[in-house]
């Protein structure tokens, strides 16, 4: 992938996930998201990770976010009235976010690795479905057994925990 | 040239941004939001890791996609349970603000 594209859709990314944190109305956060998560997909993609790319644009910008949607819309959040802002605690919550990526930043710059370019592959097609299948149902097939017992036990919970109590 | 370091430093900008909408927001659905783009900011570190490490064959190290496969899975699990607690603490108390949530604050 170019440089240029790789900037655009990164740039894409971090600019509408800020706008998550930023925007005070949840429908615009949520739709920010939608924005963030097509960029991040755009990137797994030019990563050569093709089918995470297209989970990425099924599982989040599809369900989950219809999810969210679908939860604002029921309870009816407007747009939050402007409280008075706790300056200490933003300030505070700024300064460990900033101190955060200070780290990260030290770290990568310390990283002999972190400077060179993507080794080329075999080809510039790769089966990734087939070989991701192919480990999920052999190396790791009791893990993936285990998270379909995880996503029943979410479902059952979710089912419960919304049902009205009888009063 | 795009190196590996420009890809980390992507995914580090966004969990910190992720990680600043957990302290700052009040919202709830707003604070799931950011947990979600900190999952992702993880997800693209695995993804450029195994792009980065590939094997004799000329493939990329598909562990870490199997890896970022059961994240999403679990990632989606969660915000379904989160969003169903939302929506259960809305009808007891018709809030979804942290600061009025606060009977188990010492």
């Amino acid at each position: 992938m170019s440089p240029f594209l790789f900037w655009i859709f990164a740039l894409m990314t971090l600019i509408f996930g800020a706008g998550v944190v930023i925007n005070r109305n949840p429908v615009a956060s949520a739709l920010s998201l939608v924005v963030s998560f097509l960029g991040l997909a755009a990137l797994f993609m030019s990563l050569d990770a093709f089918f995470v790319g297209i989970i990425q644009v099924l599982v989040y910008a599809g369900a989950v976010m219809v999810l969210f949607l679908f939860i604002i819309m029921l309870l009816n959040l407007q747009t939050e009235e402007r409280r008075r802002i706790n300056g200490l605690a933003a300030a505070g919550g700024i300064g460990v976010a900033l101190i955060l990526l200070v780290q990260i930043c030290f770290v990568i710059g310390h990283f002999q690795a972190a400077r060179q370019t993507f080794p080329p592959l075999a080809r510039s097609t790769t089966d990734d479905v087939w070989n991701i299948g192919a480990l999920l149902f052999s190396n790791y097939n009791l893990p993936f057994q285990i998270i379909g017992v995880l996503v029943l036990v979410a479902t059952i919970g979710v089912v419960l925990l919304s049902k009205r109590q009888p009063r | 040239m795009i190196t590996l370091g420009d890809y980390l430093l992507v995914s580090g900008i966004l969990f910190s941004i992720g990680f600043a909408g957990v302290m700052l927001r009040r919202n709830l659905i707003i604070i799931l939001m950011s947990l979600e783009l900190m999952l992702n900011a993880a997800n693209l570190s695995l993804v450029a890791f195994s792009r980065f490490r590939v094997d004799p064959n000329g493939l990329p190290n598909y562990n870490a996609q199997v890896f970022v496969f059961f994240v999403i899975t679990v990632a989606a699990a969660e915000i379904a349970v989160g969003l169903a607690i939302l929506v259960a603490l809305f009808r007891a108390r018709q809030t979804t603000d942290v600061k009025d949530i606060s009977s188990l604050k010492f």
